[in-house]
Parts: structure tokens; C-alpha cells; sequence
């Protein structure tokens, strides 16, 4: 088998080893494409190149990055100061990818976030970053000090006249704050429920100033951009698709773990690099970004795992951090444990959220524990329909709906199986 | 000042959080770092602890109530000197997750959210932990501990480096 794995974003990285210090980073052309950005580009020719690279965030939205970028006031009246903000929340139930970044190069954070700062005027920086990964919180606290002590950060960065400070916030818990508003909200001190939109942040954003919201990965990619070009860039990705991405294995594979690979390749590309499945076990089914995506049958894991392609298959690429279904384990206790997740995670600011997850959480423990009513199933097929897109201001609840619904098509027969046998038939099984 | 007397947080809580308000543009935007200061020193935040925390950031003890208690990692009432937190999403619980969650309360005697009888540990299921290529993943404390085992023995021995 040829090796697949790509080492752009993952140059620097030794797993398991310690990250490299400034020095060693530099050896192996670290702070060249901040060098070749603030000296040579102006904010607007580093826009273009991400814009020409077709850079979308990799935080599971997808949007094009150079886009979100020209939303951002520029010029002499735009107003200052303004903000870049990293999004390090990482909360996506399946996803530990921007650990792994953070973790092993921590410099190449500090890098991204001066060149993407340069790109939109920023002035300051924030690192809204998950309590949780204390390990990347020392490593970068390391590099933000290094870097400020070699003159990256701070005034007047190499001469240039750019000023740039970076503060690292760390949260306090809870997944809503991955949704870029309620983040903003948190790191203003509030409690993170989602804004109505407009103003976008863009415009106004923390503290009525703009700023913009970056995934840890989609910053990844910003300094190989610069380094070596649009074109470069995106023939790394497969047909259409742009770049290289950290995909991801969790559940019953031989060798779960992660990978640079590029954009577009394949589920069962990706479960060979992972062992495939454990002996006695079959793929039934794969989240293919985290937990807020529809489920993908395993006669789909040909489907390339770009931002379009799944989205034709009827999922979304999300996170492309892949959770695996298997035959031994219940479709119905997966749901439960997915919408226990999304009831408590709710901000509690929109109704059909705050009031349809938990009750849609009791349901599905109502047939998991034997106890389902045969009209269960439609029950919760009009809740996936309450929850869906429109009704609710962020995407947490369509988030939550879309593994439900996409479950109630692929294991239909399993669920009416529960509320028949009045127990459930793994549970049995075990 | 607490209702005996005593200030309600130490000087060194006050300067720590003074440090906080004034990096930021506003000092009400330094609640949940202020919330956590506290709370490193005393294990989470009792009434008198949060309403000395509001007053010196210009803000309600409602309102800062209302941030500490939206947030997961902000506790309202005592916990354990040591919190285990145990992922309870589902990568973790595909792998047993749950499993381990019930083997450790068994074994502590104690239902999630309680703390030990003799204030030793607090169980708390958590959010993915981003660990999930090491499921069943948690936490004790500020070190994760990946794949750990589903057994009551077996987490009693890792819970034991815990005093």
C-alpha cells in the first residue's frame, strides 16, 4: 500500500516526543512565512493567497477562510482595535486533532496567529482554549514567551510597524462556546449563549469590535500557504478539494488514532490506516466529523471525505474526526448517549433546544431501558423535525437532530426491535 | 466581609483577580478567571467567596452567579480534594465509558457529583476529552489517564497516588 500520510501541518511533529523550542523550530524554517508576510505582503496580498487557496475552516463549518476574511473593515476609519480569535475549544464529542497540533507545535499556533493577524489588522490575539488540555496550555504559554522575547510579538514586530499581543483564555467548560458568538460572549465574561446575526463579528464581535473566529487547524494551513503558494496548496487535496486534513479514528478499529492525509480521501482508506475493525467486530456505520454530523452506512465509506462530497452523501465532513458504529454495539444506546450530550450541553436560550433535547434524551433511554411505545419512532422523527435548521439561533439543536435522524432511516428495524422485545437486544446479548 | 468577619477572599486571591480585571477592557470580562482563581484555592466557591469575587468586578453577585453556574468547571458546592472526571461521550462510551463511571462510584461509594465521606474524591462525568484514539479516557485532577481499565481494582490502584 502506498503511504497516503502528508506531513504539512505535522512537519514538526514527533509524537509522543517533546514540541520543538524556538531554536529548533527556526532550524527547520519556522517564522520564515511570518518573515516572508509581514515584510514582503501586504495584509491584502496574504487575504488573496488564502482566498486563491481554497482554505475552508476546518472547525466543521467549512467556510472559505479568505471570505470570512474580507468581511473584516480595513483601511484608515475601519475601526481598531481589532481581534483575531482562536477557537481551541475543541469539544466536538470524537475530535482530538487541534490537541494533537497544539501539543506537538505549539510555535507553529504562535506563527499562523501573526500571519493571520497581519491578514486582517489584528492587534490582538486570543487563544480561547479548553481547560481540559493542560498540556497544550503549558506548551504554548512556553511559545508565546519565547516568541515575545525574540521580537515576534508585542510592538513593532521586526521593524514593520505591526503590534500584536496574544492572551490565552481558558475555558471554563461547556460545547456551546465552540459556536463563535457564545465563544465571544465567554471570553467577555458571560454566560455563552449564541447572538442573533447581524452584526457579524467581523463587525462586531468582542466588545463591539471586529474580530474574527479561526478554527486551531484552519490556522495550521495559513503558513504552508504562504510558504509555498496557493497553487501548491491546493493541488495537495484530491480532485477538486484543497489542502491536506487531520483525519481521525475513534471506536472499535485495531489502531485508532490520526493522520495528515489529503483532502478528499476515503472512510475505508482512512480504517486501513487504522487496522481496520477489532477481530469479531463489522462496521455498521461512522459519524464522519464528530458527533453533530449524520451517520454514513458502511456501504459509504467510499464517499471522499470532503466538505462536498459528504455533503451529497447527506452528512457533513464536520470535524473529519471518524466515530465508528459497530455490530456490537447498540444503535439506540449510541443515540441516547449522543442526545444525553447535546440536552445538557443546550445553552437553555431557545425553546424547542432547551425543552425538545431532553425530552427527546428520555425517549430514546425510554426504548434503551425496555420501555418504548410503538409510536416512539415517529415521536422522535417529528422531534428531529423540531430541532431542525431555522427554529433555534445557533446550530446546536439541528446539530443534535442530524445523527437522530439519520439513525432512525439506517436502524429503523433496530429500534422497533427494542420497543417489540422490550428490552434491548445487545444489552440481552451481553 | 463574610458574615463572621473574616474577609471573604485572601490578599492573594484579590491581587490575583485585580491582575485579571485590568488586562482586560473591561473588568466584569475577567469573571470566569477570577472565578477561577478562587476556586484553585479553595476547591470551588462558597456564597461569601463569590460575592466578595462580584464586588470587586464592578458587578451583582447575580449576575456573576449567573456565569458560575452556566459553566461546567465553576462548582457551586464542595468537591472532593482530588475530581475525577470520567468522559461520558461517545467514543468513551462505545469503549465502556460508562462502565468505568459505575465501577468508580461502586468502589467510592458515592453517586456522580458527591464527594467521599472522607473529602478525598468527587466523581464527575465530563464532556469528550479529546482523547478518543485513548478511550475510555478521564481525568483525575489536572492528568489524564488514557485507556483506562474497566475494573474496580484497577481504578482503586490509580486513584491511589490521589491523597
Amino acid at each position: 500500500m502506498t503511504d497516503l500520510t502528508k506531513a504539512v501541518l505535522t512537519r514538526r511533529i514527533d509524537p509522543g516526543g517533546p514540541p520543538p523550542n524556538l531554536a529548533e523550530y527556526e532550524r527547520s524554517g519556522g517564522y520564515q512565512a511570518m518573515r516572508r508576510a509581514l515584510r514582503d505582503l501586504s495584509p491584502e496580498q496574504v487575504r488573496r493567497e488564502v482566498a486563491d487557496a481554497d482554505l475552508r475552516g476546518r472547525g466543521g463549518a467549512g467556510f472559505p477562510t479568505g471570505k470570512k476574511w474580507s468581511f473584516v473593515p480595513t483601511g484608515k476609519d475601519a475601526p481598531t482595535p481589532r481581534h483575531l480569535v482562536v477557537n481551541a475549544d475543541e469539544m466536538e464529542p470524537g475530535t482530538f486533532k487541534d490537541r494533537h497540533l497544539l501539543e506537538g507545535d505549539p510555535h507553529g499556533m504562535v506563527e499562523a496567529i501573526i500571519i493571520a493577524a497581519h491578514a486582517i489588522g489584528a492587534s490582538q490575539a486570543w487563544i480561547f482554549l479548553r481547560w481540559a488540555y493542560r498540556v497544550a496550555h503549558g506548551r504554548l504559554e512556553r511559545a508565546i514567551e519565547e516568541a515575545k522575547a525574540a521580537g515576534y510579538l508585542g510592538r513593532d514586530i521586526l521593524g514593520t510597524g505591526f503590534d500584536l499581543e496574544i492572551h490565552l483564555h481558558v475555558s471554563a467548560g461547556r460545547y456551546i462556546c465552540g459556536e463563535e458568538t457564545a465563544l465571544l460572549e465567554a471570553l467577555e465574561g458571560k454566560r455563552a449563549i449564541p447572538r442573533d446575526k447581524p452584526p457579524f463579528p467581523q463587525q462586531q464581535g468582542l466588545w463591539g469590535q471586529p474580530a474574527v473566529v479561526q478554527n486551531v487547524e484552519t490556522l495550521y494551513n495559513v503558513p504552508p500557504i504562504i510558504e509555498r503558494g496557493a497553487q501548491w496548496y491546493r493541488d495537495l487535496g484530491r480532485g477538486d478539494a484543497a489542502g491536506t486534513k487531520i483525519y481521525g479514528v475513534s471506536g472499535k478499529a485495531k489502531r485508532p488514532g490520526l493522520w495528515e492525509l489529503p483532502m478528499g480521501v476515503t472512510a475505508s482508506e482512512i480504517l486501513e490506516l487504522a487496522g481496520g475493525m477489532r477481530s469479531g467486530v463489522q462496521l455498521r456505520a461512522y459519524l464522519p466529523g464528530g458527533a453533530s454530523t449524520s451517520f454514513l452506512a458502511a456501504s459509504q465509506t467510499d464517499v471522499p471525505l470532503d466538505f462536498d462530497a459528504v455533503g451529497e452523501a447527506g452528512s457533513r465532513l464536520g470535524t473529519g474526526m471518524l466515530i465508528l458504529l459497530d455490530d456490537h454495539t447498540c444503535p439506540v444506546g449510541i443515540c441516547a448517549n449522543l442526545e444525553k450530550f447535546f440536552a445538557v450541553e443546550s445553552c437553555g436560550w431557545c425553546t424547542p433546544c432547551r425543552e425538545g433535547l431532553p425530552w427527546t434524551r428520555r425517549v430514546l433511554e425510554g426504548i434503551e431501558q425496555g420501555e418504548g411505545q410503538a409510536s416512539d419512532v415517529d415521536l422522535l422523527r417529528e422531534q428531529c423535525r423540531r430541532l431542525g435548521p431555522g427554529r433555534t439561533f445557533c446550530a446546536l439543536a439541528p446539530g443534535a437532530a442530524a445523527p437522530l435522524q439519520s439513525a432512525l432511516e439506517l436502524f429503523e428495524e433496530d429500534f422497533r426491535r427494542h420497543i417489540e422485545q422490550g428490552r434491548c437486544p445487545w444489552e440481552a446479548a451481553a | 466581609m463574610s458574615s463572621d468577619g473574616k474577609a471573604a477572599l485572601t490578599d492573594r486571591e484579590v491581587e490575583a483577580i485585580e491582575a485579571a480585571a485590568e488586562a482586560l477592557p473591561r473588568r466584569r470580562s475577567a469573571s470566569i478567571d477570577a472565578l477561577r482563581i478562587v476556586q484553585a484555592e479553595r476547591g470551588w466557591i462558597d456564597d461569601d467567596a463569590l460575592g466578595a469575587t462580584a464586588e470587586q468586578l464592578d458587578m451583582s453577585r447575580h449576575e456573576l452567579d449567573a456565569v458560575a453556574t452556566f459553566y461546567n468547571l465553576i462548582f457551586r458546592r464542595p468537591v472532593g480534594r482530588h475530581v475525577v472526571h470520567v468522559c461520558d461521550s461517545v467514543s468513551c462510551w462505545v469503549m465502556g465509558g460508562d462502565r468505568v463511571t459505575r465501577a468508580l462510584c461502586r468502589r467510592l461509594s458515592v453517586e456522580p457529583g458527591e464527594r467521599t465521606d472522607d473529602g478525598r474524591f468527587t466523581v464527575l462525568p465530563i464532556q469528550c476529552l479529546g482523547a478518543c484514539d485513548g478511550a475510555p479516557a478521564m481525568m483525575i485532577d489536572e492528568d489524564l489517564h488514557r485507556r483506562v481499565p474497566i475494573d474496580g481494582d484497577a481504578l482503586a490502584a490509580l486513584l491511589e497516588d490521589y491523597e
